[in-house]
């Protein structure tokens, strides 16, 4: 009897150490991404004056509110996952799971409004193929929108396995692994804004 | 439009004589293997235990063999350009036409570098790196499971490409404007891509698999001091490839951007950059020899402390002599071009800063000296390979300090000293280490030993071959031979100075078969070179603790450590105590993960994927995209991933382990 009430703690223990080793992973892995976005960061520090005789950042980002709406929404959508994780540590499987198609709303919304921008940019004639500028500026702001789909399929899966499963040691660490995630576009995202926009529309 | 996009049978180089020979032997093979193994009726068996596995060993193990095979394939490339520069003088055009011949210059590279070094120091990474720290898998073993599957797709291609198209004419690292579309139509430069990319991104998972491994899963008591020297240069070596491998990511991707949608990162003109390339590939390449070299220099730490019966001479250098590479790697890049014209200034700094990292590796070169010194020393075959190491690199090593100032590199640049200065330390050091690492290795990996004599017969082969391949080279490039010339004249001298290296290359050539030879003979003589004791070397670390080949769970009793060398320790312990001998605690239930075939899976579709993307075959890339998802949405919505081994078959297995060694 001693025996296995002791096995089932250990076995207690395995979760605990396991979601702590998959957390920790999590973190590597974002390293590398950020080591990612560094790069791409680099190249469009390098390229972003090589115009080619097209249109420059000066130019094409002049659309501010447009700007700041976007970023506002991505923002938001770190608060409301936050809002969800709470709900996570309370138990609270309705909260969690209503904050997270509200994140989840929100992040589609940005990616909405980027592949406007997008289609704006390119039926002008200013895509990717106008110049190592743009080729930079849409690998840049494309990888991050990328990264952000993802975050969004994934948000879709982890609402399905919560409606399933509930709140248990498994999902609670993958919605960490998804909010780590999250923060951290949220962060890169900031850097884009900066670097992109503000500087280039001064 | 053509559901196979640009494949069509002009594809297949049939009026190529060395590409259909090569890809014939190829096919052959592959047929004669699949036709072997449906004549023993194995292929569940393949599946259930190899396929599907995600134990850390046989991981290991398959990595290895590829490694193995790819090392033939790399060494075939390497005697067929060593041939031809010994005939192509003058008015012998040699037998390669130059478009073949830049593909195998290119093909060598990628190889020896990508498919047969990395897999080599990661399969010697999976099989020992847990064992030595007392771990019983890997801290992800799926994502273990699908690196090796994803990398394996970079193999597929590299091989495919001999009989399906052609490969990249473009040099190993595939430089633009060259690899750029305008110039590199072909779909060789594709093939590169996705071959590197695919398994670059295995890579880096390997990576953090590993880095969570090391610093989460040790044993009660191993603190990081306590931990073997290979470890700690395992440590590094995957935090070099956390940093360094998403670099190279971006890099191929800018390059495929620019080559499948007409962006332009890279190109001559709409104010591309292509020297931009040139820097970021090498941020990646540099580190990415020091992800070789260092495991290198770990399991020579652990052969000269093994063999010299003597604890390792100055533990705690080593550990920050490590460290002082790992870090330095990163501030280098630039000594691979310093003729790019970045002005005196920034080639000072990495002339300067490359001349460093001579002063850490000198202080492991005296600690194996030191280690040593005094000792009882086993003249084993890997001992051997340590002891021709210690000369070769150093060697190689003064040369690369020669390199390093950018005043003689502006003379040495792109000729055949650089090619003699990298085989050098890569051959010296690299390959070397991992040989003398699968030689001390094999025996806990397999529970047989390797033949000494045939081994020491194909390191003597190896090290009189390397000398008299390479010196020549040396000179051929102060007499201004470049790289990756496939003719030449007789005014120039150089002819002599080729026909030695092809000797040696030869006598190389003699050395590898001796290698095959001695894996072979020892399989078939393995009942006179059994491993019963799980100590076949007196070893010093934990990875002796265990039976050879350790059971599928490693330890049944997950060690507790209080000193740098427990296993050492434990036996003098021993000695002492030989009441203690045949202790015995109780079993415990073990947790293991369970097998899957899911990353098996996801890399045959990433195979198709780049297969379809190659030949602008969309729907087939589309449709392989989808599969892959499925794939992983398939695994996030697997929760029953692990089990547990009951005491009762834990006491089971350790009871039969004990009886076949006492038989």
């Amino acid at each position: 009897m001693t025996t296995q009430v002791l096995d089932s703690h250990d076995h207690h223990n395995h979760d605990a150490e396991a979601s702590a080793k998959v957390v920790f992973g999590f973190w590597v892995y974002i390293l590398s991404d950020c080591i990612l976005f560094s790069m791409i960061f680099a190249t469009y520090a390098v390229l972003h004056n090589n115009t080619y005789g097209g249109p420059g950042a000066h130019e094409l980002f002049t659309n501010m509110p447009y700007v700041l709406i976007e970023t506002f929404i991505l923002l938001t959508s770190s608060f409301t996952y936050g809002m969800a994780m709470l709900g996570a540590h309370k138990g609270n499987k309705n909260q969690l799971l209503i904050w997270l198609f509200v994140t989840f709303i929100l992040g589609a919304s940005f990616i909405y409004m980027e592949l406007n921008e997008f289609h704006n940019l390119i039926s002008e004639g200013n895509g990717p193929q106008r110049s190592a500028f743009l080729s930079s500026f849409f690998t840049l702001v494309g990888t991050h929108g990328l990264h952000v789909t993802c975050g969004l399929i994934w948000m879709i899966l982890l609402i399905m396995q919560v409606s399933k499963h509930g709140i248990n040691s498994i999902t609670t660490r993958k919605l960490t692994c998804l909010s780590l995630f999250w923060h951290f576009l949220d962060i890169v995202w900031i850097f884009v804004f900066t670097i992109v926009y503000l500087m280039g529309a001064m | 439009m053509n559901i196979l996009g640009k494949l069509d049978w002009s594809a297949i180089p049939v009026n190529e004589l060395p590409a259909m020979l090569a890809g014939g032997v190829m096919v052959g093979g592959f047929v004669a293997l699949v036709l072997f193994i449906t004549f023993l009726k194995k292929w569940t068996w393949l599946w259930t235990e190899w396929l599907t596995t995600v134990d850390h060993k046989k991981i290991g193990v398959m990595y290895i063999i590829v490694a193995i095979v790819m090392l033939l394939r790399g060494f075939g490339d390497a005697l067929l350009m060593r041939t031809q520069q010994a005939i192509s003088v003058g008015a012998n055009p040699g037998f390669l036409p130059p478009h073949h011949y830049d593909q195998i210059f290119t093909a060598h590279g990628v190889i020896m570098i990508f498919f047969m070094a990395m897999p080599f120091v990661v399969g010697l990474m999976n099989i020992i790196v847990p064992l030595q720290i007392g771990a019983r898998d890997v801290a992800f073993p799926f994502l273990n499971s699908l690196s090796f599957w994803l990398f394996v797709v970079g193999v597929v291609l590299v091989m495919l490409c001999l009989i399906v198209g052609e490969f990249g004419q473009t040099g190993w690292l595939a430089y633009p404007p060259l690899s750029e579309k305008q110039y590199s139509p072909g779909v060789g430069v594709d093939y590169y891509i996705w071959a590197l990319q695919i398994s670059g991104i295995g890579t880096l998972i390997s990576g953090i698999n590993f880095f969570v491994t090391i610093l989460k899963m040790r044993c009660p008591g191993m603190t990081l001091f306590k931990m073997p020297v290979f470890v700690w240069t395992a440590l590094c070596a995957n935090i070099l490839i956390i940093i360094a491998f998403p670099v190279l990511t971006v890099t191929l991707g800018m390059l495929s951007l620019d080559r499948y949608l007409d962006f332009h990162f890279f190109t001559n003109d709409f104010g591309g950059n292509p020297m931009m390339y040139v820097n970021m590939i090498w941020i990646w390449g540099h580190p990415e020899v020091y992800i070789l070299v260092l495991p290198a220099f770990g399991i020579f730490s652990e052969i000269f402390s093994t063999y010299s019966h003597k604890r390792l001479f100055g533990y705690t250098t080593m550990v920050w002599a490590t460290f002082a590479i790992t870090v330095l790697a990163f501030i280098v890049w630039l000594h691979h071009f310093f003729t790019m014209g970045a002005g005196a200034n920034v080639n000072a700094f990495f002339g300067i800063a490359t001349m460093i990292i001579s002063i850490p590796t000198g202080v492991k070169m005296f600690n194996w000296l030191f280690t040593m010194y005094r000792g009882k020393i086993v003249f084993s075959a890997p001992m051997h390979w340590s002891i021709g190491f210690l000369i070769t690199f150093a060697i190689g090593g003064m040369t690369g300090v020669l390199l390093a100032v950018p005043g003689a590199d502006f003379l040495l640049h792109n000729s055949l000293f650089l090619i003699a200065h990298f085989h050098n330390v890569i051959i010296g050091g690299v390959f070397f280490g991992y040989t003398a690492g699968m030689v001390y290795w094999f025996p806990k990996a397999f529970g047989f030993k390797l033949n000494e004599k045939i081994g020491i017969a194909a390191f003597w082969c190896w090290i009189v071959g390397f000398y008299i391949a390479f010196m020549p080279l040396y000179v051929l490039g102060f007499m201004g031979a470049t790289r990756r010339l496939s003719h030449y004249d007789y005014s120039t001298g150089w002819h002599p100075y080729f026909v030695v290296a092809l000797v040696g290359a030869i006598i190389i050539f003699i050395g590898i078969n001796l290698q095959l030879l001695q894996v072979v003979w020892s399989i078939f003589t393995r009942k006179k070179n059994l491993d019963l004791t799980g100590d076949p070397w007196n070893g010093r670390t934990l990875e002796w603790d265990t039976a050879s080949p350790p059971p599928f769970y490693n330890f049944a009793h997950v060690p507790h450590v209080n000193s740098l060398e427990p296993h050492w320790d434990h036996k003098q312990y021993l000695l002492k105590h030989p009441e203690k001998k045949n202790e015995h605690r109780p079993y415990e239930d073990i947790h293991m993960p369970r097998y899957t075939g899911v990353g098996f899976v996801i890399a045959l579709f990433a195979f198709t994927f780049s297969f379809g993307m190659i030949w602008d075959i969309w729907w087939l890339a589309i449709a392989s995209c989808v599969v892959m998802f499925g794939g992983v949405v398939y695994r996030s919505f697997d929760y029953d991933i692990d089990y547990y081994v009951t005491k009762e078959e834990v006491e089971k297995i350790e009871t039969e382990i004990s009886n076949r060694n006492l038989a």
